[in-house]
């Protein structure tokens, strides 16, 4: 499927992965590999899996992988808890950020990434510390320090809620960042802020797997890959333009890949 | 869809106070009537007034029926078999810390409340009380300095017997209800506190409340009084060892404010909840009650209830006084098979008189968790206004929590607010947190102290910290 040489090992490799809730099947083989500095977006309709993907890479507990493995960095993660893949690399911006009322958006950023610090062997931040840092972070998604005092996510608007998960991704800093509909919701000044965002924290080591169902976000970050997917299927991968594409045909025109395959 | 398990690992909850300190006690015989009474009386040493104090209580006791309108479940209480007075032997007269019997002192050392010279806490003086007795009042001669009177009540009865005789009992008279009256006619010691008209106390007040031996009652009485424009900030913490038998432990706590007077009461308790099956464990049925009496005064109770088998108080105000101010904070968290019903009353008598109720119930395992309130307002209570705000959350899906507020008014010029509301930690919201890194046990700790934030932040600063550690213990399973 990626038929370039890669220099450098995958950060992500999902090998045929399925998995279901409830006994109800949701993924049905879906496969995936992820290399350094490569961006991926996945598009699809509405209830084709797209989600769940996102949210059993991270380790939802509601889910249950039936079948094949997701390996990060090279080591089998299927049993690994939600913030084990946290601390060690794995971010996923949630596509209805959680409100926790009465817990400070500050102590909840910053016992978040010390958690992470921790891992990486780095100096855990104590509250003058970590103010510093995020004051630098705010600035990629032009959030007022007001945000800080306030409770998770309690009471912020849609676009507020996003740039906070971006945010987190900046303090975070991780190997892969898995972001479920980031985009959506946002007006244009705000998809600008984010998309912006999202570009200033990636880099060569990185990688990102955009969900999204819009072409405007693809305007401002080009991904390497673009995959359809359909009832827990990728059923198609391209580059770029192939995203165009499904924008101007609609996903109607994708049903005709799966009666082909 | 939230693991079950995993929620009810980690509100499994070690008891780290659990010991029992081997040491030789005084105790007289079980049972309760007017002889023993009488014993008790002549052990303190009491003038006569308290002596009739107490018997006339007990015959009021005696016509009372144990109240049964909370539908708490528990046995029948045989008040024949417990001992009402047990003291740990020791010299006749201490005259100083180091006559204490070094057992004693190791207790409270292990508790985490030093009472030695050098390692006392330095901006708290502390009244440590062991079973039926005052062990050790620090800071003495400090508080002296200003006036203050902080002694046991029992010293308090020899040494300032006309306070005693005029306050005791104008708050929660023995008739009251049916604990009340049995502690008025048993009560073995406690603390006192004076503070002096234009008086703030230099530091925080503190009583400690160990209970030992497991089958003896604990009945424990304090009283402040705040003189005229006068304050103090007064912290109560309790612990009892692991038995698999219930100790009943009925207190009476009065408050008295002044003009302008200013009391915070603060509890942290912590007595043995009984295991996880319910076996074992203390009775708290405890009588608090505070008047404010001036102008102006004002009384504001926080307390944190994280123990006990059964915790059945409500810790109120009596607003006499034209302006005067009550407050009531209140986290509960219970598990396992633990019950609480707690709340307070505000009884609005003044004009322009103001309450604030914040209630807090966390219920864990299968337990039950109950707010039960009353605001009222009389007929000359015009221009009062009250504010409640009751909330409730659930941890796991087989305990339960309910709110009882009872509104009773009597004057249309006055406001009454209520607000309530019931969450469940949700699997969404623990996913959330972990996805950020962080530990589900964490997780969990730092939503329940999210949730008691408007509680906590009514305590003074030490209690604050170990309320939140009490929490975060309370919640802490076996892993780690």
């Amino acid at each position: 499927m990626q038929s370039k040489m890669k220099e450098s090992d995958p950060i992500l490799e999902v090998d045929n992965l399925s998995a279901s809730t409830d006994n109800l099947p949701i993924l049905k083989g879906v496969s995936l590999t992820v290399y350094p500095g490569e961006i991926h977006a996945i598009m699809g309709r509405n209830g084709c899996g797209k989600s769940t993907f996102s949210k059993i890479i991270a380790g939802h507990p509601s889910y249950t992988i039936t079948n094949g493995e997701i390996k990060f960095l090279g080591e089998n993660i299927n049993s690994l808890e939600p913030e084990e893949r946290s601390q060690s690399g794995i971010f996923l911006g949630f596509q209805y950020p959680i409100e926790i009322p009465g817990v400070s958006n500050l102590e909840f950023l910053r016992v978040s990434t010390n958690a992470r610090r921790k891992f990486l062997n780095k100096e855990e931040l104590d509250t003058f510390d970590f103010e510093e840092l995020v004051k630098e972070k705010l600035e990629i998604v032009k959030m007022d320090q007001a945000f800080l005092s306030r409770s998770v996510n309690q009471g912020f608007s849609g676009g507020e809620k996003k740039r906070n998960e971006i945010l987190q991704m900046a303090l975070l800093e991780p190997k892969i960042a898995i972001l479920d509909e980031t985009d959506s919701g946002l007006d244009i000044d705000a998809l600008r802020i984010v998309a912006s965002g999202i570009k200033r924290i990636s880099n060569a080591q990185t990688g990102i797997i955009l969900i999204t169902h819009y072409q405007r976000l693809l305007d401002e970050i080009k991904p390497n890959y673009v995959h359809v997917m359909s009832d827990g299927q990728i059923i198609k991968t391209g580059e770029s333009d192939l995203a165009l594409e499904l924008e101007k045909k609609g996903y109607e025109w994708t049903d005709n890949f799966i009666k082909e395959t | 869809m939230v693991n079950e398990n995993l929620v009810k690992d980690v509100v499994k909850e070690p008891y780290k106070y659990g010991f029992v300190t081997d040491i030789e006690t005084e105790k007289i015989e079980k049972g309760l009537n007017e002889d023993i009474i009488k014993l008790i009386s002549q052990k303190k040493e009491e003038p006569r007034f308290l002596l009739d104090f107490r018997l006339q209580a007990f015959k009021k006791w005696q016509k009372m029926k144990e109240p049964d309108w909370a539908a708490l479940g528990y046995k029948k209480i045989d008040y024949q078999d417990i001992i009402y007075y047990s003291a740990p032997k020791q010299k006749e007269k201490i005259s100083s810390l180091d006559e204490v019997d070094p057992k004693l002192l190791e207790t409270f050392d292990k508790l985490g409340i030093p009472l030695t010279e050098q390692k006392k806490l330095t901006n708290v003086a502390v009244d440590a009380v062991f079973d039926s007795v005052s062990i050790a009042t620090t800071f003495r001669e400090e508080l002296a300095e200003h006036g203050v009177i902080f002694c046991s009540i029992s010293e308090a009865v020899k040494n300032h017997a006309d306070l005693i005789e005029k306050y005791l009992g104008t708050v929660v008279p023995a008739s009251d209800n049916y604990f009340a009256a049995l502690n008025s006619a048993v009560f073995s010691d406690g603390s006192f506190v004076y503070i002096p008209k234009g008086v703030t106390c230099p530091m925080d007040l503190s009583s400690y409340f160990r209970i030992n031996s497991g089958d003896s009652g604990q009945f424990e009485r304090t009283l402040i009084i705040a003189e005229e424009s006068s304050s103090v900030s007064y912290l109560e913490g309790c612990t009892a060892p692991m038995f698999d038998t219930n100790t009943l432990h009925a207190a009476v706590v009065e408050l008295i404010a002044l003009d302008d007077a200013s009391i915070k009461y603060s509890t942290v308790q912590n007595w043995y909840a009984g295991d996880e099956e319910g076996v074992g464990g203390i009775f708290n049925f405890v009588t608090k009650r505070g008047k404010c009496l001036g102008k102006r005064s004002k009384i504001s109770w926080s307390q944190v209830e994280t123990g006990s088998a059964i915790t059945w108080k409500y810790p109120s105000c009596l607003l006499l006084g034209e302006e005067s101010v009550g407050e009531f904070y209140s986290v509960a968290l219970t598990n396992n098979l633990q019950q609480a019903d707690t709340g307070t009353k505000m009884i609005h008598i003044g004009p322009k008189t103001k309450s604030t109720i914040v209630s807090k119930g966390i219920s864990a395992g299968n337990s039950k968790n109950s707010y039960r309130g009353l605001v009222k307002m009389g007929t000359k209570a015009t221009g009062s206004r009250n504010y409640s705000q009751c909330d409730s959350m659930l941890i796991g899906d087989q305990a339960s929590a309910n709110t009882f507020p009872y509104i009773k008014s009597q004057q249309p010029n006055s406001e009454i607010e209520h607000e309530a509301s019931t969450c469940r930690i949700s699997e969404d919201q623990l996913f959330y947190l972990q996805s950020r890194g962080i530990e589900f046990e964490e997780a969990v700790s730092m939503m329940v102290s999210g949730f008691c934030r408007d509680v906590f932040n009514q305590l003074p600063m030490e209690f604050a910290a170990e309320a939140d550690k009490l929490l975060a213990l309370k919640l802490e399973g076996s892993v780690g």
